[in-house]
């Protein structure tokens, strides 16, 4: 049991407003930890400091026993730690399989190689395989405009994917997708990641999902953690029920409404 | 070397106009060695738009080439157009080097007005430059070809040559630099910039080189200008004439590398005669098919081949 | 010292007069986040009309100074918020929403088309109506003369410099446009009617650019191109304050007068330059200028 991601006081203010505050976290190495709290919580502010999107006002990050605190997602990329969007972020205007080509390109060398073609047909061959394995193969020569949620969705996951990453933090994977595909989507993502053998990070405010796929659940309150443990332990806890998941109860029986 | 079907209509295009212009008058030989090169100045609009920066000062380094063919000609004794176009490369790459560390941190609206802001200084230095003949300009000296003058009879077929002979290399290189792997990363950037990020892209260093290139093929856009034309001033570096590139960019669109060589010849050829028909609404024209590309053609008229190709397909 | 005292008169003086020019540019940018490339024409058109009217003023034997200032008011308000208003619910309502880039492209085309709409009503020859300058004759200050109208184009701008102020900070529509600036969807969820606020918005801006032309048209000769050198120097202005802030303008303004009145008084062929070295040494440290601030994306 090795620990791969190591938070001490981690904190973020803006002006007089407080984000997130000491937050002091382990992860070790092939773990799948869910991240739950309500809006404002502090959950993507955590996520936004960790992959250096977002510099934190206070503490420090580890990443594989390094410290990485103030570096840049490019840094960090070469690391190994990436992450997927609660918006997918994505080349819209251009054709899927060049959304694929471009990042393997730029994972595959250490010297981004400007000038030979982008398309080659190793990189092809690549690409086709993970959108095989996302299931979204049929997007292949589309622009990405042309995809539905759910697929964008599963694009932005399999980018971050790309490169051999260690250690992948998913921003709610399965927001803006409809009941019935949240399951076969995350089904989809937790093969490719065990595939992969990726410790995961996720945000979700789905508690069925976070039952069905997490082991260990940190729970976030107005900037903190107030409880972190297995997903059980944490899901019962009276705090919890109070300040987190008590306003997802009508998402309890998602079978309910079929 | 493989060549793809593209390159092969470009070679077959360029030697085309190459023939076609030994039985052409002068004043069309002219004319169309204008729009290449204004063509080569567009092209780097185009680099920079695929980027998703678009530049109202172009003209800076289309200038810089002008002057430094007018200035190596007069106090350095160059004679030879490529030195000469050498000598402007070399000039503009230096100052685009400096530039594009401040130009690559600005985006949209700040990025063009940036831009704008430092060919108008160009403009304004060269306007109190009383040695360079200030608004007037000074002539370009006669300058030869490796072996050829350009002083016999037919130097103007001979500048023609010469800009198909750069543009046919710069749109081969443009042409797979477009399919590069820095090429579609500056796609990637004017796309999503966070995730060119998060995928251990440098953005600074991508658009940097981008707008450096950029700003060498413009260079020898305005170099070949100055030696078609024979003669630089400052209006070359004005900012409406910047504009000018931003509209045939616009017009032509980014979808391929021929564009603006379309769209420059037709910009070029209806000015020769709007400007005779209608001085004084010459601009207004250009503004109202500006507006109607933005309405209408916001892939510009590049999109009408692709768009007549898929319907026959 | 009396180069400085010359740099700082100088100076403020032409820094009165680029507010005026730029007060309009970065209100609008302020609210509409349109950067109106066809200001400079505003400008244009206040002036052709501020002087073609005090001529045939002037032509009929009139000879009254506060008739002159009442002519031009007149003009440049008239030609200023109709224009705007042309130009806003003709062509930019259309358009919201888009890139930021694409609305300075419109506003570009804008620009080309006014160009060639004021050459064919005013043809190309220049228009001069020195008439209220001369009249208003000049004071000395200590052994430095200045021009009565020059400070009067101060008192003006200070005017209205303050009754912007005014107009954003302590007025209700004032509030309103500042929480359209703050966040157009919510103002819009809450009921702000955004589309009203906008032409309001635009007119003024279009009026304020109008009025600096017709101010300006007694001390310049009124030619084709006056509009687009104005709004590359505006530009500058605004840019080195930060775009869309009042504040930022009177102080770009006032950086870029003295630096430029300094120039001229010790080196006057690199008065140009240092308008723009100015500029770019602002944004080498303030990437956004002096109070300007970058907005973060939300992913």
């Amino acid at each position: 049991m090795t620990e791969i991601l190591k938070t001490e006081g981690l904190s973020r203010y803006f002006g007089a407003v407080t984000a997130a505050e000491d937050i002091s976290v382990t992860i070790t190495a092939g773990e799948i930890v869910g991240v739950i709290g309500a809006n404002g919580a502090g959950k993507t502010t955590f996520i936004n400091m960790v992959t250096g999107y977002l510099p934190p006002s206070k503490g420090s990050i580890s990443f594989g026993g390094n410290p990485i605190k103030g570096l840049g997602p490019r840094k960090l990329m070469r690391k190994g730690l990436t992450r997927s969007f609660q918006i997918p972020q994505l080349f819209l205007e251009l054709p899927v399989i060049d959304n694929l080509a471009i990042a393997l390109a730029a994972a595959e060398q250490k010297q981004f190689q400007m000038l030979r073609p982008v398309r080659t047909p190793e990189r092809l061959g690549s690409a086709e395989e993970i959108l095989e394995q996302m299931r979204i193969s049929q997007y292949r020569d589309e622009m990405v405009t042309a995809m539905p949620q759910g697929a964008r969705k599963l694009l932005d996951i399999a980018l971050a994917m790309l490169g051999s990453p260690r250690m992948l933090l998913l921003d709610e994977p399965t927001s803006g997708v409809s009941l019935e595909e949240k399951y076969t989507l995350m089904d989809t993502v937790m093969e490719a990641v065990h595939a992969r053998g990726l410790t995961v990070l996720f945000v979700e405010h789905d508690m069925e999902i976070v039952r069905r796929y997490v082991t260990r659940v940190l729970a976030f309150a107005n900037g903190v953690v107030i409880k972190d443990g297995p997903v059980e332990e944490v899901l019962a806890d009276t705090k919890v029920q109070e300040l987190v998941t008590g306003k997802y109860h009508e998402h309890k029986n998602p079978g309910g409404d079929a | 070397m493989h060549l793809d079907k593209t390159e092969i209509s470009l070679i077959g295009v360029a030697v085309a106009t190459a023939l076609a212009a030994q039985l052409s008058p002068d004043w069309l030989v002219f004319t169309l060695t204008l729009a290449i090169s204004t063509a080569l100045v567009v092209m780097g609009v185009v680099m920079l738009m695929r980027a998703g920066l678009v530049s109202f000062g172009q003209g800076l380094f289309y200038c810089l080439g002008g002057y430094a063919v007018g200035l190596g000609g007069r106090f350095l004794g160059i004679t030879d157009a490529l030195l000469l176009i050498g000598l402007g490369v070399i000039v503009t790459v230096a100052v685009a080097m400096i530039l594009g560390l401040l130009m690559t941190r600005y985006r949209e609206i700040f990025f063009a007005m940036l831009s704008l802001a430092f060919s108008m200084i160009l403009y304004g230095i060269l306007v109190k430059s009383h040695g360079l003949g200030s608004t007037d300009g000074f002539g370009v000296v006669d300058w030869t070809l490796l072996w050829l003058e350009s002083e016999t009879a037919d130097g103007a077929n001979m500048a023609l040559l010469l800009a198909i002979g750069l543009a046919l290399t710069i749109a081969l290189f443009l042409n797979r630099y477009f399919k590069s792997s820095i090429g579609l990363a500056c796609e990637a950037i004017r796309e999503n910039e966070v995730r060119v990020e998060y995928m251990g892209i440098s953005r600074q260093q991508v658009l940097y080189i981008n707008y450096v290139l950029a700003a060498a093929v413009g260079s020898v856009g305005g170099s070949m200008t100055a030696l078609a034309a024979g003669h630089v001033d400052p209006t070359l570096a004005y900012w409406t004439v910047s504009g000018e590139f931003v509209f045939i960019a616009l017009l032509g669109g980014t979808g391929h590398v021929a564009a603006p060589f379309i769209a420059a010849l037709i910009f070029t050829l209806v000015r020769t005669y709007a400007v005779e028909l209608a001085p004084n609404a010459w601009q207004m024209i250009l503004g109202i098919v500006l507006l109607l590309i933005i309405l209408f053609l916001p892939k510009g008229i590049w999109s009408l081949f692709t768009r007549k190709k898929g319907a026959a397909s | 010292m009396l180069t400085v005292w010359a740099i700082l008169i100088d100076g403020f003086i032409y820094a009165s007069w680029l507010f005026l020019v730029a007060a309009g540019l970065t209100v609008i940018y302020g609210v509409m986040r349109i950067l109106n490339m066809a200001h400079g024409s505003l400008y244009a058109l206040g002036a052709y009309a501020a002087a073609s009217a005090l001529g045939l003023y002037y032509a009929g034997g009139g000879d009254q100074l506060w008739m002159a200032f009442v002519i031009i008011a007149v003009c440049a308000i008239t030609i200023g918020a109709i224009t705007g208003l042309a130009i806003e619910r003709g062509l930019l309502r259309l358009m919201y929403g888009r890139d930021e880039i694409l609305m300075l492209i419109i506003t570009f085309a804008v620009l080309l088309i006014l160009e060639d709409v004021m050459k064919l009503i005013w043809g190309t020859t220049p228009y001069f109506a020195y008439q209220p300058y001369a009249a208003m004759g000049r004071i000395n200050i200590d052994v430095l003369t200045v021009s009565r109208y020059d400070l009067m184009v101060l008192v003006v701008s200070i005017v209205i410099g303050a009754s912007l102020w005014f107009w954003l900070e302590r007025t209700r529509i004032g509030k309103i446009l500042r929480s359209i600036i703050h966040d157009r969807e919510i103002s819009q969820a809450m009921g702000v009617n955004v589309e009203r606020m906008f032409t309001i918005t635009f007119m003024i801006g279009a009026t304020l650019g109008a009025i600096a032309g017709g101010i300006t048209a007694p001390i310049i000769s009124v030619v084709p191109g006056i509009g687009i050198e104005v709004i590359v120097l505006a530009f500058a202005v605004v840019v080195t304050g930060g775009l869309g802030s009042i504040t930022g303008a009177a102080i770009g303004a006032i950086i870029v007068g003295l630096a430029r009145a300094t120039s001229i008084h010790t080196m006057p062929e690199l008065e140009l330059f240092i308008i723009y070295a100015v500029m770019a040494a602002v944004l080498v440290f303030r990437p956004h200028g002096l109070f300007g601030q970058a907005v973060a994306r939300k992913i």
